[in-house]
Parts: structure tokens; sequence; C-alpha cells
């Protein structure tokens, strides 16, 4: 078995995967989500669930922000961006992510002006060279990147400058779990939790997961043996019959997560009554708005909006993928309409994608472990 | 813009309250320290490690876990070699 050293501690990885098939009851089938992109693209890229007895089975959760965008909502930022004056900013990430009418990346082809920034603070600085243009930043991401956008408008607030908007597409993870809780379409054994989106929020919020729905979770780091053992501790919870949160991650994630994070969110920001997450429909309490008194940095209410929600492409399945129901290579266009350099689902754009970590490495790994095998 | 990647302290800006120079991967870049400050006061000394997310240092970390999400990056390949190119292009002073 060549491919365990691939990554350091091969030998603690062995150790790992022979406790966790010890836990395994005879007969029993697990699943488990990893809630965050960043830890699929870990499990793909080595091969982790050939660690794992086959009755256990990890499954991609809709951690992954440019994954949920709705089409109807590129739409949006699309016609702020085309109107006079405007100079739209966003993450690289965004630029393929396709709307109804194309991507940022289109509609700069056709004229319009669209920045990539690697910060919030990018775009400000975009807004003060500019004055004779509107700045409007793309705001995406979930708790990790909420905190950032929200000093941003605090920084412009306390600059008095005038001519910066943000487009605040901002989600939260807490509901869109909650709303696979609720789903019939799949039964979980547990979760493997996300590890920036809790250094803001820490471990509290997901109390309830264990609390109301009886499911065990686990935050966890990014490396492979992170990843193992958090699957570890899931399965003794599960044999113990216990449901607890866990911080495997605790080097990291604070359990009370940064409260100076949380406090400038709900200082400029609000929860909005509902948004639409790509693939997933529309989720209660799951995003995040500009709050009334920074209305005069609030996109929304500067531009017109259309607000049109434009129905995913027949072809794409990302909404199976984004709730673990199917696995990335089961999408009819996977790898052949669908690729990352065009893409027709969101999973294909980000690398945090399930469909894009698959393509890139999961097939790889695939073909690597059969060799070591067969060798 | 998921990734958070580890930088060191070089020193915190004199003039630029929210602002310390952080060496990522030699390269020497101003991060936003606002979210490590609370009411004004941070104990972010040079030397100390941070986990830097779109221009913010989010959390305080130390060399060992530096390191080990500095190998986890490297594999993740483009992804990072992408935001280390636009953070390198980034100047948020
Ligand atoms: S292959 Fe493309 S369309 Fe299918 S689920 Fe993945 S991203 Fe969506």
């Amino acid at each position: 078995m060549r491919y365990v050293d691939e990554f350091r501690d091969a030998a603690t990885a062995r150790a790992l995967s022979t406790r966790i098939a010890a836990l395994c009851e005879p007969g029993r089938r697990y699943k488990f989500m990893e809630v965050c992109g960043g830890h699929t693209h870990t499990i793909y890229k080595h091969g982790l669930e050939d660690y794992l007895p086959e009755t256990i089975s990890l499954v991609h959760g809709p951690g992954c922000p440019v994954c949920v965008i709705p089409m109807g909502r590129v739409d949006d930022a699309i016609a702020i961006a085309e109107q006079p004056d405007v100079i739209m900013t966003s993450f690289g990430d965004m630029m393929r992510v396709p709307g109804g009418r194309g991507s940022f990346f289109d509609s700069k082809a056709a004229g319009a002006d669209i920045r990539m920034v690697y910060s919030p603070l990018d775009a400000l600085k975009i807004a003060r060279k500019n004055p004779d243009k509107r700045v409007v930043f793309m705001a995406i991401g979930m708790e990790t990147t909420a905190p950032s956008t929200a000093m941003t408008v605090l920084r412009a607030a306390s600059e008095e400058l005038e001519n910066f908007s943000i487009f605040c597409n901002h989600v939260m993870i807490i509901p869109a779990i909650k709303a696979i809780l609720d789903s019939p379409d799949l039964r979980l054994d547990g979760f493997i939790g996300p590890g920036h989106v809790s250094t803001v929020i820490g471990c509290r919020p997901y109390e309830y997961v264990a609390r109301d729905y009886g499911k065990p979770l686990v935050c966890s780091g990014f490396e492979p043996l992170d990843i193992l053992e958090s699957v570890y501790r899931l399965m003794v919870q599960v044999a113990e019959g216990r449901c607890e949160v866990e911080n495997q991650y605790a080097r990291v994630v604070p359990w009370a997560g940064n409260p100076k994070a949380l406090q400038v969110i709900g200082e400029v920001m609000e929860l909005r009554p509902h948004f639409e997450w790509r693939g997933l429909g529309f989720i209660s309490h799951s995003a995040l708005r500009v709050r009334a008194r920074y209305s005069a940095f609030d996109a929304e209410r500067i531009f017109d909006v259309p607000g049109v929600r434009v129905a995913d492409p027949k072809a794409c399945q990302c909404g199976e993928v984004l709730k673990g129901v199917l696995k990335p290579w089961e999408c009819k266009v996977f790898g052949t309409a669908c690729t990352p350099e065009t893409p027709i689902g969101t999973c294909m754009v980000s690398s945090e994608g399930a469909c894009a970590a698959y393509y890139n490495f999961g097939r790889f790994s695939r073909d690597r472990v059969r060799e070591a095998t067969r060798s | 813009m998921c990734l958070g990647i580890p930088g060191e302290v070089v020193e915190l800006m004199a003039g630029h309250e929210d602002l310390a120079m952080v060496s990522v991967e030699g390269v020497q870049r101003a991060v936003n320290i606002g979210l490590l400050r609370d009411e004004g006061v941070t104990d972010l000394r040079p030397g100390d490690w941070v986990l830097i997310h779109v221009g913010f240092a989010l959390s305080k970390i130390d060399e060992a876990e530096a390191k080990a999400s500095l190998d986890w990056l490297t594999g993740v390949g483009d992804a990072y070699t992408d935001e280390l190119r636009a953070l390198a292009a980034s100047d948020i002073t």
C-alpha cells in the first residue's frame, strides 16, 4: 500500500484506520457529512475513504460559499456592475461562477469594469483612489469572511467614504446544517464540523445538532490525520451511544469562537428572513444583510437590483452534490460537459467545490490506490 | 478566498493601529489585526503566527500549527498559488 506514504505519519493513519474498523458493528452502515469544502479537498486528495471500512462513507456538505450562490444573485451582481460609473470588485473565486446570463468574466469581457481583489480592504482602497466611481464589493463567504466585510464597512463609515458599498451575500452554516438535518433525503450518523468557520463562531452553535437531532459533531482540522481522528471520535460516540460536540481542532478553534468577530458582524449585519442557496432552495434566517444604519454602504439599497429567481440549468445536479445525496462523478455532466474550464454548476468552479476537488484529485488518487493494491 | 494562510508578525505598524506587517512565505504584507484586538488592545507581538483570511488576521496560532497549515496549503496546489499571488498584489495600507 504505497499510497499511505503520501502524507507523514502513515503509521498513525493506519493505526487509526484499524481502531475505526474495530468500532464498526457488523451489518451496520455509517454515513458522516464533512460540511466544509476544505475537508472534501483533503479527503479526495489523500484518498481518505480508502482508509475507512466500506461500511463508512463520507458525504459532502454545503460548506463552499461559492458553490451555494444562486444564479439570480450572480445576475443581480452583474446588473450592478453594468450600471454607469461602477467598478465591481470580487474575489477571484467568484469570477467564473455562472449566472443565468453568464459570469463576471463574461461581463468583464463585454466591457464592465470588474476587478479581482484579495481583500475587501483592497476594494476600499480602489474606492478611495476613484472618487468619481461607485465601487461595489461582491461580498461572499460564510462566517469566516463576514467579519472582514463588516470591518471594511466600519472603516468606510469612519472615513465617511461616499462611493463604497457592498453587495452582501454572506451565508451561515448553522441554518444550512439544520436544513440538511430536516431534509428526508439523507440519513446521517454525524458531522465533521468545519474548521475555519468555527474559529469565528466557536463550537457552541453546533450544540443543537447533538441535543435536538441526536447527532454527534466533531470540529476538525484539515490535515488527513485530523480528519481520520475526527471520524474515529465520531465512531466512538456512536459506539457509546453518546452525541456531543467535540473540538478536535482546539489548537486553532476556541470553544467560544472570536468574540470580536461576532461583535462586528452583529454591529453591521442582520439576518435576512430567507435566502436562496443554490441547489438547496430557500432557507430561512440563513444569510446576512446590511443593517439599516449602514444603508449608505448597502448596494442593494443604492442600486436597482432585478432580484429575479433563476432556475438552475436542467443538467446541473449541484443540489444533490451539496446535500451529499450524489457523489460528484454520479452527476451526468461531470467531466464531460461540466469541467473546471467550462463549469455548468458551481461545485466545479471553486477549488473547494466537491466536483472540482474530485476532478482534480479523485480519479488520480483512485487510480493510484488501484495500482498500489495490485502491486 | 476560503483558505487561511499562516504568516509571522514582523512588526505592529506605527501610526496604523489596526495593521501589522506580516511575513507570508517570505513576502511582507500589511494585514489587518482588528479582529484580534479587544477594546483596542492586542497581545500580538513580533514573532507570533496568525492565520490570515482575506487580509485579516483571524486567529493566533503556534508555530507548529503554522508549519502544518503551510504543508496542507502547498498540497492544495493552484488555489494556494492563486491566493498567494492575490495576496502579493494586495495593498491595504
Ligand atoms: S458536475 Fe457540474 S453540474 Fe454536475 S454537480 Fe458537479 S458542478 Fe454541478
